[in-house]
C-alpha cells in the first residue's frame, strides 16, 4: 500500500517568543516491509539553524532553532511511504517466554541482549508488581511469547477503554492502569511496562494508522492522529514483532512506522523548549491519504480545506 | 608560641602518647608511640604545644571558615540547618614516595576511565566483546542515549575525575569509589589548605608540603586548551546550579581562584548550535564550559525536560563541535561502583597493564551469580545504589533486623540491576582533635585528576574526610563528617616560587562590559536596591523606637503621635493603628517589623533578600565584604526573646553603622567597573524611591502634620545639615528645599538624580539609539522636572490649597518605576533580542 501522510503541527504563542529549540521526529523509517519514497518538513517561521542526524535508536531527527519573535511555529511534514504487510510468525512456534527472558540478559552484546536494553524502566515506565500480577495471566509457564502476547494485547483492549479525556500527556502510566482507561500512547506505555515488569524487552512505536470513514461517509482530510502501538522482542530468530494494543490487532500494511523508543519521550515527533512567558495552544492535522503507487510523481495538492482538530501532544 | 605546658592546660605531647590506635591501620603511627616516617616532624612540632594552643588555632580556623563565608546558610530562620564546613586542624600526612606509587595508580585509572566511557558512546566494543555486560550500561539512568555518537572535538568525556580511597588493614590503598559526573569537593580541599596554611604556616613550611597551587594553573591552561576555537583567549565559563546548592560555596570559591566567570544555565543561550553568553555589552561566544550541573539537568530539550538549570540545545553545540564541556555530557555513565569488579580485565585488555589500585571487592547484582552470593553472604556487604542519581543511603547487611533484611532483598530482587554490593572494610584512622582530646578516626581520601596533554595530573593532596565518631562505618560530609587538609610531602625543597605568592592571589585583568553576565549585573542592581532599602527600613524603625523610650517629652510624644498615622500612610503598619492603640500593642508591632522574617519589608525579611543577592555574587564581592555580611546576622539578632526598647534600639544603632561600613566598602573598595556601576544604580535608584514615598506620606492623606518633619530629617540622616543651616524648627519649605532640590546633600532627591545621569552616561550600549540611552534620558527628565520647581512656592500653597506636592510625588514616583523597569529590560533580560 502506498500513502502520502501529512502531519501538520501549529504552535501558536500568547506573548511572542524570542527562542525556540526544537526536535523534529517525523520521517516514516526504512524498514524490510516499508519503505520512505520521498520526506521533507516545512517550517515557519524560516529556522535560523538546522542539523539533521540519527538518533540512538536510528530514527531520524531534526534538530531546528528559531531565533527572533515570533508569535506561532507551523511544521508541515509530508511523507510518501510505502507498505506492505508484515508476515508473522506462528504465534506457537515462537520460543517460551522464559527463555526469552534469559537471553535477554546474556553477558555479550548478542543481538538478543541488544533487545534487552528495552526490558528496563525508561522516563515514562516504571516496572511493578501490579503489571507483572497483570501479566502472569497470560504467561503461563513455558507458553510461547507471542501466544501470551497476543492473549495479553486482547486483553489490554478488553479491559481497557479508550477515552482521550481520561488521561494526558503528563498522566503516569500506573494512573493510566489504575483508571482502566486512555488513549493510544497508555494502552502502549501499559503493554509496555506489563511486559517488562516480567523481564521481557517491549519497546514503543510510534507512528500513523489509516483510518476508514464509516461506510457510506466519505474520507475527512486531516481527521486522522498520530498513533502508537509496541513491539515485542520475540527471541532472536523472529525478531521484534508489532501489536497494537488499541486495535486489538497485528499491524498490517495499515500502520506506518516513524520511530522506535524505549516509551513517547524518547519518540515525540516534535519537542521544544521556547523562551518566553505566555501560555502556548497546539494544533495538530494529520491525514493518511492512500495512493495508487502512481501518484508519486504527480504534483499533489496539499489539503485545501483541512479540517483541524485540537489535541494534546499525546499520541492517540 | 613555644610555650611550656601549664597547670591549666595540658601538653600536646601528653595527649599524643595517650593516643590508642583503634587497632586498625593507624596514618600518624606504626604502633604505639612510633610515628611514621612522613609524621615524625609534625607530631615533633606538635608535641611542643599544650591544649590550649590547639584550642586557640581551632578557633582560628573556624573564624576562617566563617569569614570566607564556607558556613554559608541562605539567611532563613525556619531553615537553621547546619551547613558549617567542618574542618579539623590536624592535617593528613603521605610520604613522597608513598604518594608517587598512589600517582601512578590513580593516572592509570583515569586513563582507563577516559578509554571506556568513550567506547560506550561510540562503537561499544566492551559490550561486543563481552567486556562489560550490555545492561550494566543499558539499565543506566547515567547513559544518556542522547550522546551516543558525539566525539569530542577536543578532550573527551572525562576531564575532572575524582577518587575516593581507603586504606585497607595491609596498609594498602584501596579504591571505594569513582566521581566522574561533577566530581565535588577540591574547592573545599583548596579552601582547607589555606586555612591549614595560616594556622600551621611554619610546621607546613618545614615538612616540605607540596603546594596546590601549580595544579590548579595547570588545570586552567588544560580547560582553555581544550576551547575547539578561539584558542588564544578563550572564554571559560564555570556553570553553576546556582546559590540553592550545597556544594555553591566551592563553585563560587574555584571559579574565582580560576578567574572563569561564575554562571548559571540561565546566563547561557544557544544560537545557531553555538553556545552564548549573555553579557551587559550583549553576547559573547563561550569556548568552553567547566560544567558542575549534573548530566540530566544540562539541556531540557533533549535531557530531563522540568528543570532550567541547564540550557535549551546545549547537547547539539556540543554535538556541532563548537564548545567543549568538561566533563562531557553523559560522563555520569562510569560513576558506578558496578563497574568496578570489570576494571581488573578491562585494563589487561585497553592497557595492557595490571590494575595498580586495588578496587574494594564489588559485585554488581545484576548478574544471577554474583546476586546469589550477595544474598547468601549479606552480612558481609554493604548494599548500595548502582547508578548515579539512585536513592537512598547505603545499607550494612549486618546492621539489619529481619525484617529489613526481607525487605532489601525483596527491592534488590526486584530490580538487582540497580544495586551493587561491597565489601566492609575496616578504614585506617588518623588523629583528629575534637572536644580537647585527640583520638584516632576511620578516614576516605578523595584525589582528583585531570589530563594533561596525553597525560594526566593529580592533584598533591586531596579531601580527606573523617568519620564523626570514632566508631563510625560512613564517612561523608552529608552525614556530619569532617574534613582534613592532606599534606603530601615533598622529596626535596619545594619550588620558591609558589613560595612567595600565597595561594589565593591570582592577578584579575579589569572586567570588561562583555564580561559581566547580565544575570551578575542584574543581582548588583538589586544588591544595591535592597541595601539601600534595608538601610530605610532601619532608620525609619529607629527614629519610632526612639519616641518610645517612655521617658520622651513633649516634643518626642507629639512627633510619636505624627509618626503613627504617617506609617500607616506608608503602608508599614497596619490601618488599625490609625486611630489609638495601646502602646505595648504597637511595640509588639515594630519588634515584628525588625524580626518577622516571613513580613515583607521587615529588617530580618530585607536582609535575606541582600544575602540572596550577594550570594549570588559570591566571586565577585571581597572576603572584608563576606565578614561584614556575616556581621549583620549576628547583628541582627535580638538578644532577648522579647525585644526592650534599648534592645531594639542597639540593635538598629548596629545595623545602621553596619550598612555605613558596607556603603563605605563600597565607595573606598569597589573598582569602578560595571558591577559597582550596577549596585550603585540600585542604590540610587532606591534612595529616589523611598525619599519619594516617605515626603508622599508626609503630605498625603491630609492634614499634614508638620510633628513628622523633624524626625523625617532624622531618617534622611538630614537633621545636623538643617539645624546648622536654618537654626529653626522643621518647616516644610526649607526640608523640601534640602531634601529634594539641594545638590550637595548626599541624601536629597536631585543629589541621586545626578549620581544617575552620570552612570547612565557610562552604560554599555549598542549604538541604535543614538548618543544617550533611553536611561539617561529619562534622569534628565527627572532632574528638568526638580529643577522648574519652585519649592517655596509649592510649600506655601500647601498650606492653602494642598495636592501639588502630591502630584510631584506621584509623577516622580512613575518615572522613577519605569526608569528601573527600562535598566531591567535594557540589561538584565537578554533573552530578548533587542
Amino acid at each position: 500500500m502506498r500513502y502520502e501522510i501529512t502531519h501538520t503541527t501549529t504552535y501558536t504563542y500568547e506573548e511572542a517568543v524570542s527562542i525556540g529549540h526544537h526536535l523534529a521526529r517525523m520521517a516514516p523509517r526504512d524498514l524490510p516491509k516499508q519503505s520512505c519514497e520521498f520526506h521533507e518538513l516545512d517550517i515557519l517561521p524560516e529556522p535560523l539553524s538546522m542539523a539533521g542526524y540519527r538518533d540512538y535508536f536510528g530514527n531520524a531527527t531534526l534538530f531546528f532553532g528559531l531565533h527572533g519573535s515570533h508569535k506561532s511555529l507551523k511544521v508541515t511534514a509530508r511523507s510518501f511511504v510505502d507498505v506492505t504487510a508484515p508476515t508473522p510468525p506462528k504465534p506457537l512456534d515462537t520460543p517460551a517466554w522464559e527463555h526469552v527472558r534469559t537471553a535477554v540478559h546474556a553477558n555479550e552484546l548478542t543481538p538478543d541482549a541488544e533487545a534487552g536494553e528495552f526490558c528496563f524502566v525508561s522516563p515514562y515506565i516504571r516496572v511493578s508488581e501490579i503489571f507483572a500480577d497483570y501479566a502472569a495471566v497470560s504467561f503461563k509457564t513455558e507458553r510461547p511469547i507471542l501466544d501470551a502476547a497476543l492473549e495479553l494485547n486482547t486483553r489490554l483492549f478488553r479491559d481497557f477503554k479508550f477515552d482521550p479525556k481520561a488521561t494526558d500527556i503528563a498522566t503516569p502510566v500506573e494512573e493510566a492502569f489504575k483508571l482502566r482507561s486512555g488513549v493510544c500512547q497508555d494502552f502502549a506505555h501499559i503493554l509496555i511496562a506489563c511486559l517488562r515488569s516480567i523481564g521481557l524487552p517491549a519497546r514503543y512505536v510510534s507512528g500513523y494508522l489509516e483510518t476508514l470513514p464509516p461506510v457510506g461517509k466519505p474520507r475527512l482530510i486531516g481527521a486522522d492522529a498520530s498513533h502508537a502501538w509496541v513491539s515485542i522482542w520475540c527471541g532472536a530468530e523472529h525478531g521484534w514483532f508489532d501489536l497494537d494494543p488499541t486495535n486489538n490487532c497485528m499491524p498490517s500494511e495499515r500502520h506506518i512506522t516513524v520511530a522506535y523508543g524505549r516509551d513517547f519521550s524518547d519518540v515525540s515527533p516534535l519537542r521544544g523548549v521556547v523562551s518566553g512567558s505566555g501560555e502556548q495552544k497546539m494544533v495538530v492535522a494529520v491525514d493518511v491519504m492512500p495512493r495508487k503507487p502512481s501518484g508519486l510523481f504527480t504534483p499533489v495538492q496539499p489539503p485545501s480545506q483541512s479540517q483541524t482538530q485540537s489535541q494534546q501532544s499525546q499520541q492517540q | 608560641m613555644d610555650m611550656p605546658p601549664t597547670a591549666e592546660s595540658m601538653g600536646v605531647a601528653a595527649m599524643l602518647s595517650a593516643y590508642r590506635e583503634a587497632g586498625t591501620f593507624d596514618e600518624a603511627y606504626a604502633s604505639e608511640r612510633m610515628p611514621r616516617p612522613a609524621w615524625a616532624s609534625f607530631l615533633a612540632s606538635l608535641g611542643k604545644y599544650n591544649e590550649a594552643d590547639l584550642h586557640s588555632r581551632h578557633e582560628s580556623a573556624n573564624r576562617l571558615l566563617r569569614e570566607h563565608g564556607a558556613t554559608y546558610t541562605i539567611y532563613n530562620q525556619q531553615q537553621s540547618a547546619d551547613r558549617h564546613w567542618k574542618l579539623d586542624i590536624l592535617p593528613l600526612i603521605i610520604g613522597a614516595e608513598e604518594w608517587r606509587t598512589l600517582e601512578v595508580g590513580l593516572k592509570q585509572r583515569s586513563r582507563l576511565l577516559q578509554k571506556v566511557v568513550a567506547d560506550v558512546y561510540g562503537e561499544r566494543r566492551l559490550l561486543k566483546e563481552g567486556w562489560v555486560p550490555p545492561g550494566l550500561v543499558f539499565a543506566n539512568p547515567g547513559f544518556l542515549r542522547a550522546a551516543h555518537g558525539i566525539k569530542p572535538k577536543r578532550g573527551s568525556f572525562l576531564f575532572h575525575h575524582a577518587v575516593d580511597l581507603a586504606r585497607g588493614a595491609d596498609g594498602r590503598w584501596i579504591v571505594l569509589a569513582d566521581r566522574t559526573q561533577a566530581p565535588s569537593g577540591i574547592g573545599y580541599a583548596l579552601e582547607n589548605r589555606i586555612v591549614l596554611t595560616s594556622i600551621f604556616g611554619e610546621e607546613f613550611r618545614a615538612n616540605q608540603v607540596q603546594r596546590l597551587a601549580a595544579f590548579f594553573q595547570m588545570e586552567r591552561d588544560a580547560l582553555r586548551a581544550s576551547a575547539p576555537q578561539n584558542r588564544d583567549n578563550p572564554t571559560v565559563v564555570y556553570l553553576s546550579p546556582g546559590p540553592l546548592n550545597e556544594t555553591y560555596f566551592e563553585h563560587a570559591y574555584k571559579a574565582r581562584y580560576l578567574n572563569f566567570p561564575l554562571v548559571e544555565g540561565a546566563d547561557l543561550t544557544v544560537r545557531d548550535r553555538k553556545v552564548f553568553l549573555k553579557t551587559l555589552e550583549g553576547l559573547r561566544q563561550v569556548d568552553v564550559i567547566l560544567r558542575r550541573v549534573d548530566d540530566t539537568f544540562c539541556d531540557p530539550l533533549v535531557l530531563r525536560g522540568d528543570t532550567w538549570l541547564g540550557v535549551p540545545g546545549l547537547m547539539e553545540a556540543w554535538r556541532a563541535g563548537t564548545v567543549s564541556i568538561c566533563n562531557g555530557l553523559g560522563a555520569g555513565v562510569i560513576e558506578t561502583p558496578a563497574l568496578m569488579p570489570f576494571l581488573p580485565g578491562l585494563c589487561r585488555h585497553l592497557l595492557s597493564e595490571e590494575l595498580k589500585l586495588p578496587n574494594a571487592v564489588t559485585w554488581w547484582c545484576g548478574q544471577q551469580r554474583e546476586l546469589d552470593n550477595v544474598f547468601a553472604n549479606l552480612d558481609k556487604y554493604v548494599i548500595k545504589r548502582a547508578f548515579v542519581g539512585g536513592a537512598g543511603q547505603p545499607v550494612f547487611g549486618s546492621q539489619l533486623s529481619r525484617e529489613e533484611r526481607e525487605k532489601l532483598l525483596a527491592r534488590v530482587r526486584a530490580a538487582p540491576h540497580d544495586y551493587a554490593a561491597q565489601q566492609l572494610l575496616s578504614l585506617s584512622t588518623a588523629p583528629v582533635y575534637e572536644d580537647g582530646k585527640i583520638e584516632p578516626r576511620p578516614l576516605v581520601l578523595r584525589c582528583y585528576i585531570v589530563p594533561r596533554g596525553d597525560d594526566f595530573e593529580v592533584m598533591p593532596g586531596g579531601l580527606t574526610r573523617v568519620s564523626p565518631s570514632s566508631q563510625g562505618m560512613v564517612v561523608s560530609m552529608q552525614s556530619g563528617g569532617i574534613s582534613k587538609d592532606t599534606w603530601i610531602l615533598a622529596d626535596g625543597p619545594v619550588e620558591q616560587l609558589t613560595l612567595l605568592l600565597p595561594p589565593t592571589i591570582v592577578l584579575r585583568p579589569e572586567r570588561q562590559a562583555g564580561d559581566v553576565p547580565s544575570r551578575v549585573a542584574d543581582h548588583f542592581f538589586w544588591l544595591g536596591r535592597y541595601a539601600e532599602r534595608l538601610e530605610d527600613a532601619v532608620r525609619v524603625l529607629r527614629a519610632v523606637w526612639q519616641r518610645l523610650s517612655g521617658e520622651g517629652n513633649e516634643d518626642q510624644t507629639r512627633e510619636l503621635a505624627a509618626l503613627v498615622p504617617w506609617l500607616v500612610a506608608l503602608g508599614r503598619l497596619p490601618d488599625r493603628f490609625g486611630s489609638q492603640v495601646p502602646t505595648s500593642e504597637l511595640r509588639t508591632e515594630l519588634a515584628s517589623l525588625i524580626e518577622n522574617h516571613k513580613r515583607e519589608g521587615s529588617v530580618h525579611e530585607l536582609l535575606s533578600r541582600v544575602r540572596y543577592n550577594a550570594m549570588a555574587l559570591r566571586d565577585r564581592l571581597s572576603d572584608d565584604t563576606w565578614r561584614l555580611f556575616n556581621q549583620f546576622d549576628r547583628d541582627a539578632n535580638p538578644r532577648g526573646a522579647k525585644m526592650t526598647v534599648p534592645d531594639a534600639l542597639q540593635l538598629l544603632n548596629t545595623l545602621v553603622l553596619d550598612l555605613a561600613a558596607f556603603a563605605g566598602m563600597e565607595m573606598e573598595n569597589m573598582t569602578r567597573g560595571h558591577g559597582w556601576r550596577f549596585l550603585d544604580m540600585g542604590r540610587r535608584v532606591e534612595r529616589s524611591r523611598n525619599l519619594i514615598y516617605l515626603l508622599k506620606a508626609t503630605v498625603y492623606p491630609a492634614p499634614r502634620n508638620d510633628a513628622m518633619l523633624g524626625p523625617l530629617l532624622e531618617m534622611c540622616d538630614s537633621a545636623m545639615t538643617y539645624r546648622r543651616r536654618y537654626h529653626a524648627r522643621a518647616q516644610l519649605a526649607p526640608v523640601l528645599d534640602l531634601l529634594v532640590a539641594d545638590e550637595i546633600n548626599p541624601r536629597s532627591l536631585t543629589w541621586q538624580l545626578n549620581q544617575l545621569t552620570r552612570h547612565a552616561s557610562k552604560l554599555p550600549r549598542d549604538g541604535s539609539e543614538g548618543r544617550h540611552g533611553e536611561e539617561k534620558r529619562q534622569v534628565d527628565y527627572m532632574l528638568s522636572l526638580l529643577a522648574g520647581a519652585n519649592f517655596s512656592a509649592i510649600a506655601a500653597a500647601e498650606d492653602t490649597h494642598p495636592g501639588g506636592m502630591l502630584n510631584l510625588c506621584d509623577e516622580l514616583q512613575t518615572r522613577v518605576i519605569t526608569l528601573s523597569d527600562t535598566i531591567t529590560q535594557h540589561y538584565f533580560n537578554h533573552a530578548l533580542p533587542k
